[in-house]
């Protein structure tokens, strides 16, 4: 199997989230530079962290235009894994493939620090390593991470399953302390932490493998 | 084919909170002005924009607006079109 790993200009997190897809579980991975416009082959496809074309406009408003999220979307649209970390789940929402909007912390800071969650794995294929209700921590790592969507939106979020983790201490100001969402079919995650910086014991617990081992099973 | 000139104004939704505006509103506080009762950040957009007439300028603009410029789950925009220098050809 082979997992993509996206890389636009700006991405920052691509070489960590290899590191720890290969490094530490052993899934090979492949660079997909944005230009790119092809996803045969692939089992996944994770876009990483970063400031993908320096945030210009808005987070993720440009990333939604290339050639390799236009491919993208038909991949996910076709069942395909699709995992969005930080940048990648503000791209994920400004595609539509995830509804709402990540915003400006409330508090506006960045924020860089380990996080508490709570697991709600319901349908989601990258959660299901983890029990229902499950806390786990994980690093954040951001300055616009507060969920936004109309409160209409989030009771049916909420009711349909997709608010698969969220904050136990709401760091950020998000509604209903959302980290992160499942798309319907469970095929697409996004979340504002990073499992790829919880996948070494070393460097900061261990709490993201079984995130991203999901896709070796 | 003429040049419209063009400004979109992005402004957040009243019901999104503006921290940075909040952050702005307090400074013009220790600034000594005290009357500033609500002050809310946005952008704008100025462009230039080739189209055979008004009507193709205006749809390409709101397509702009509503798809690129703003991100209407969080933001509302608005927009003015100039008349090309020398008035609109046939």
């Amino acid at each position: 199997m082979t997992v993509g790993v996206v890389v636009f200009p700006g991405s920052n997190c691509d070489r960590d989230v290899r590191w720890a897809l290969e490094g530490c579980l052993g899934l090979p991975v492949t660079y997909l530079w944005h230009e790119q416009d092809s996803l045969d082959g692939l089992d996944a496809v994770v876009i990483p962290g970063g400031f993908s074309y320096g945030d210009y406009l808005r987070c993720g408003a440009i990333a939604r235009f290339s050639p390799v999220l236009q491919a993208l979307r038909h991949y996910a649209e076709a069942g395909g894994a699709v995992l969005g970390i930080c940048n990648g789940f503000q791209v994920l929402t400004e595609m539509g493939l995830l509804p709402g909007a990540l915003t400006r912390n409330a508090g506006l800071h960045f924020i860089c620090e380990p996080a508490e969650l709570r697991v709600s794995p319901g349908r989601c294929r990258w959660l299901q390593g983890y029990g229902e209700g499950e806390s786990i921590r994980l690093p954040i790592a951001h300055g616009e991470g507060r969920y936004q969507c109309d409160p209409a939106d989030l009771h049916q979020l909420e009711s349909n399953g997709q608010v698969v983790l969220r904050y136990a201490g709401n760091p950020n100001g998000s509604v209903g302390n959302v980290a992160g969402l499942s798309n319907a079919a469970g095929n697409v995650l996004g979340l504002m932490p990073h499992p790829e910086r919880a996948c070494d014991g070393i460097t900061g617990g261990l709490d993201g493998r079984a995130l991203l081992a999901s896709l070796g099973r | 084919m003429p040049t419209y000139h063009a400004r979109v104004q992005v402004s957040l939704r009243p019901s999104v909170l503006d921290p940075a505006g909040e952050a702005t509103r307090a400074a013009a506080q220790r600034l000594g002005v005290e009357g500033v009762r609500r002050l809310r950040i946005g952008k704008a957009i100025e462009l230039e924009l080739e189209a055979p007439d008004r009507a193709t300028a205006r749809s390409q603009l709101e397509l702009l607006s509503d798809r690129l410029l703003a991100n209407p789950v969080i933001e509302d925009w608005s927009l003015e079109i100039h008349e090309p220098a020398g008035g609109e050809r046939p």
